[in-house]
């Protein structure tokens, strides 16, 4: 039985990465380093306007009197930032009226995603911004949108066209001064996507963004920003592949989402971004600060992710629940496998009354990995009757990974109600041997008592995404147990 | 022979100190002059631990320790019997008592206290003459690099402290209680070093109970070091039942063999400010420790417990459960970690930490993490923070018992599971009539206790 399942664990954790190819795209690259002229040359290379370069700069000034935090259960190399390349685009960018016109090189990268955008725009109904590398090259579905006054664009677009909306909203949620990788990420971003939905609209369709990091050594700094006006409602995707690469990349983001007054916003995230090889060796840095703000009452935020890939994550969803009435949630299933480190979690803020948060989160580890839940539910004191449930659950695949869990739970408030779950175990002997004794297979089983375990998680995906992670949880880890 | 603790510039004036504690230490046994030197090079190094750092997160120890105090490097010559003026008050509790007068363990040149079953106890400091193999062999064991400010610096200024010994299948055959007297017209800084050895098989039970019988400020910072050998017992009941201008930092070392089992409870009731570090290792295989914890806080104080239990090796079994009522401005800490290493498989821990806030003043940080490098175990740990159940209350309502009475009962019966776990009998009473006193907001002191409140 154990060499069997040895056996598994071995073919499971060892196949290599399916999405690991790079595109010859022609590119236009800012030499290595970061200094106050590359922020400068990023603003003006991107023609804009004053208030974005002086938010960058602010940034930057603060960046530098930062330091790299060190609170995570995570162990990070060191990071020399001035080894970076802070700008790569495709060189030409063309300006498109139809798919065809679209570099067919590029078109094939996004069909080995299996996310071909003309089969995506027919079929499934999705508009898809798709990100290469920094630069906005397509957006489809803009006329259907358009009609409804909903603004989905690229980030650079929008600070052309609605500069007065970005100016509005723009580090509302997460300030400049927020963290170290909020400040980096501040100052250089490069692009990203920026939506807003007007009041009473329903979003028609799932937004999405394919991002894709492509260009070797060089960072992405994506920059998300998702405005919902009053009893608006919109889902949002956002999915994530790597080629393989062997130097570390680093990838700090940030998005930000404000719902107003009984406005709905739903996130949904794949990230399996290149996690390094079986030694550990390269693979993705993943340093992203994503928060929502439920600023109106009856205002809901709700973030569903799946994380399989990066070879270090550090990322925690947040929620402020600052509208009466308002609520968050939060699904998490974070897979670490080989020497994948990953410090994930979420901060729920409650300070308006009868606000209400749930947290559910499945980690899995394998592997060498270290995977950790870190949480904040915080209750101010003004927050009467707010209502928290997290549970936490951790499954452990083989001996040499490690599961942890750190929730802070502060409440301020006599008439709130705070509660914390959490369990660590293996996939019990006893449910194995149910599933042999009925002719399944020792992988088969494991397939299914993951999928049973994250079921709750995927469930809340948009149907689309919901195949894609699943494929990507068998992918990482079906059959693999201690 | 007295010094001031002084506090400047953002920095406690250490180095001073310990200048002036080494020239008149002398006498005490030389092998510890290493430790203290040692300890007190890291003291310098490090400083009090800061807000920066999880375990101190919620702590302003800086702020504590501004305020000034003196600390004694000798006994005070007391001109009375202590013995005629405390006498514990627990009736039919028959427990072979010593007393702690403001750290000194009191009575302290004498030598060691031989009972029933060999046991030794006394001063510490007598210990380290008396018996010194054994005290050498444990002494600085369990706190091995403690990398904590606070517990360095106690090894390097400690004075006095008590000392309990309990050879190989000994048992004193009563319970033995240790209570800490703080008695002085001055503000008082303490530094109290515990030592409790049980060799294979030894069994005991400890009381210690903290009394402040002067109104003035005191501040404790108490190590205390428990080594419980293979197939040992220990069982430990600590009541905090101090007035608010007591604070008290307290370390517990534990050190745990193969098959041996420890129980303890913790009741705090009363004090200023009370932090407890639970620091258990559970280092032979089918060790067990339990540890209860309950805090009724009101007022402004503040009650902040931190327990580290770390699972080295296979088959072991840990529990912690606390639960705490806050009431007025009172601020309660629960930061629980489980460390499970990678080879501790079969391990099972668990976690439990229950609070109900009674104003919307009154504040509760609960932290209980997990840290696991072991695939078989079963660990689970929670937290809840909330209030009184509203439908418990409907049903014992709709039964005509008044709101005040039953919400009496709710809380009496939240505080009782902990409770419940206590094994001496009388003492148990004692701390269930304190409980339901304390939970209709009046003032519980054992009664000669507070006969001495000036």
């Amino acid at each position: 039985m154990e060499k069997e399942q040895d056996k598994i664990l071995n073919e499971i954790t060892q196949g290599d990465y399916k999405y690991g190819f790079y595109t010859n795209i022609e590119m236009e690259t800012f030499p290595k380093g970061l200094n106050e002229d590359v922020v400068r040359m990023i603003s003006a290379k991107k023609k804009e306007p004053e208030f974005l370069l002086e938010f960058r700069l602010k940034a930057f000034r603060h960046w530098k009197k930062m330091k790299m935090p060190d609170w995570a259960q995570l162990n990070i190399p060191e990071i020399d930032y001035q080894n970076i390349i802070y700008y790569a685009a495709p060189k030409k960018k063309p300006e498109l009226e139809s798919l065809d016109e679209v570099d067919p090189e590029l078109r094939e990268t996004f069909d080995k995603l299996g996310i071909a955008l003309d089969e995506q725009k027919r079929l499934t109904g999705v508009a898809v911004d798709a990100v290469i590398d920094s630069v906005s090259v397509k957006t489809t579905f803009k006329e259907t949108l358009a009609e409804l006054g909903i603004i989905f664009s690229s980030f650079s677009e929008a600070v052309r066209e609605h500069p007065d909306l970005v100016r509005k909203y723009l580090g509302s949620v997460v300030p400049y001064s927020d963290n170290f990788f909020a400040a980096l990420n501040s100052a250089v971003f490069s692009d990203g996507s920026f939506c807003y939905i007007p009041k009473g609209v329903r979003c028609p369709m799932e937004l999405s963004t394919y991002f894709r990091i492509n260009a070797a050594n060089t960072g992405q700094f994506e920059r998300t920003l998702i405005v919902a006006d009053e009893s608006s409602y919109v889902s949002y995707l956002e999915g994530c592949t790597a080629p393989q690469r062997d130097e570390n990349q680093l990838h700090a983001a940030i998005v930000e989402i404000i719902a107003h007054e009984s406005a709905e916003v739903k996130y949904s995230t794949v990230q399996n971004w290149y996690p390094g090889d079986k030694n550990g060796l390269g693979g993705i840095f993943n340093f992203v600060t994503k928060r929502g703000i439920c600023k109106g009452d009856n205002s809901k935020i709700s973030w569903t992710q799946v994380e399989t890939g990066s070879a270090i994550t550090w990322k925690y969803p947040s929620c402020i629940l600052k509208g009466n009435n308002s609520s968050a949630e939060f699904y998490s299933v974070a897979v670490t496998n080989n020497h994948q480190q990953a410090d994930t979690g979420t901060k729920m803020i409650h300070i308006g009354k009868n606000t209400r948060s749930l947290i559910v989160s499945k980690g899995i580890s394998a592997g060498n990995s270290q995977n950790s839940y870190r949480g904040l539910v915080k209750v101010l004191k003004n927050a009467d009757n707010a209502r928290n449930f997290s549970q936490c659950d951790s499954l452990l695949l083989g001996d040499k990974c490690g599961a942890h869990t750190f929730p802070y739970i502060e409440a301020n408030n006599s008439s709130s109600v705070v509660e914390h779950e959490a369990t660590t175990s293996k996939i019990g002997e006893d449910q194995i041997f149910y599933c042999n004794q009925r002719g399944i297979s020792t992988e088969d089983a494991i397939g299914l008592i993951v999928n049973g375990y994250t079921k709750e998680v995927l469930n809340k995906l948009p149907m689309e995404f919901a195949v894609e992670a699943q494929k990507l949880l068998q992918i990482s880890l079906e059959g693999s147990v201690g | 022979m007295t010094e001031v603790l002084t506090y400047k510039d953002n920095k406690l004036d250490f180095e001073d100190m310990f200048r002036k504690s080494e020239k008149t230490n002398g006498h005490v046994a030389s092998f510890l002059r290493s430790f203290r030197e040692e300890a007190a090079g890291s003291f310098i190094k490090s400083g009090l631990p800061g807000q920066n750092t999880t375990k101190y997160k919620y702590l302003d120890l800086d702020g504590l320790f501004s305020r000034e105090y003196y600390y004694r490097f000798q006994q005070e010559i007391v001109h009375f019997d202590i013995n005629h003026v405390f006498k514990c008050d627990i009736p039919n509790m028959n427990t072979k008592m010593q007393i702690l007068l403001n750290g000194f363990y009191y009575g302290g040149q004498d030598s060691l206290v031989e009972l029933q079953g060999g046991v030794k106890c006394g001063s510490m400091l007598q210990a380290a003459r008396e018996m010194p193999d054994i005290f050498e062999k444990y002494y600085s064991k369990a706190v091995g690099k403690a990398n904590d400010g606070l517990v360095d610096m106690n090894t390097a200024l400690w004075r006095d402290g008590y000392f309990i010994y309990v050879p190989k299948n000994g048992s004193p055959g009563e319970s033995l209680q240790v209570v800490n007297l703080v008695l002085s017209e001055r503000n008082l800084f303490l530094q109290p070093r515990n030592m409790i050895i049980l060799e294979e098989g030894a069994e005991l039970n400890l009381v210690v109970c903290d009394h402040a019988l002067s109104r003035k400020l005191s501040l404790s910072n108490s190590v205390s070091e428990i080594f419980v050998g293979a197939n040992a017992k220990f069982d430990y009941t600590v009541l905090q039942n101090d007035h608010n201008s007591a604070s008290q930092i307290n370390y517990n070392f534990i050190d745990q063999g193969r098959d041996s089992r420890v129980e303890g409870n913790i009741i705090s009731l009363h004090g200023g400010l009370i932090r407890n570090n639970h620091i258990v290792k559970l280092s032979g295989r089918g060790a067990e420790n339990y540890l209860g914890g309950l805090n009724l806080t009101d007022g402004d104080q503040y009650i902040d417990n931190y327990v580290f239990v770390d699972h080295a090796v296979p088959d072991c079994y840990s529990e912690q459960f606390f639960k705490g009522v806050l009431d007025d401005k009172a601020r309660g800490v629960f930061n629980g970690r489980i460390l499970v290493q990678q080879d501790a498989q079969k391990t099972q821990a668990y976690q439990k930490n229950n609070n109900i806030l009674l104003t919307d003043h009154a504040r509760m940080n609960s932290n209980p993490q997990l840290e696991i490098y072991a695939d078989d175990v079963k660990c689970t740990h929670g937290a809840t923070v909330g209030q009184i159940d509203e439908e418990a209350m409907f049903y014992l309502r709709s039964r005509g018992i008044p709101e005040n009475e039953a919400r009496m009962m709710m809380m009496y019966g939240f505080a009782e599971e902990i409770i419940k776990k206590i094994k001496i009998d009388s003492l148990r009473e004692r701390i269930e009539d304190f409980i339901a006193r304390r939970l209709r907001g009046e003032m519980t002191r054992c009664e000669n206790c507070s006969l001495l409140d000036r």
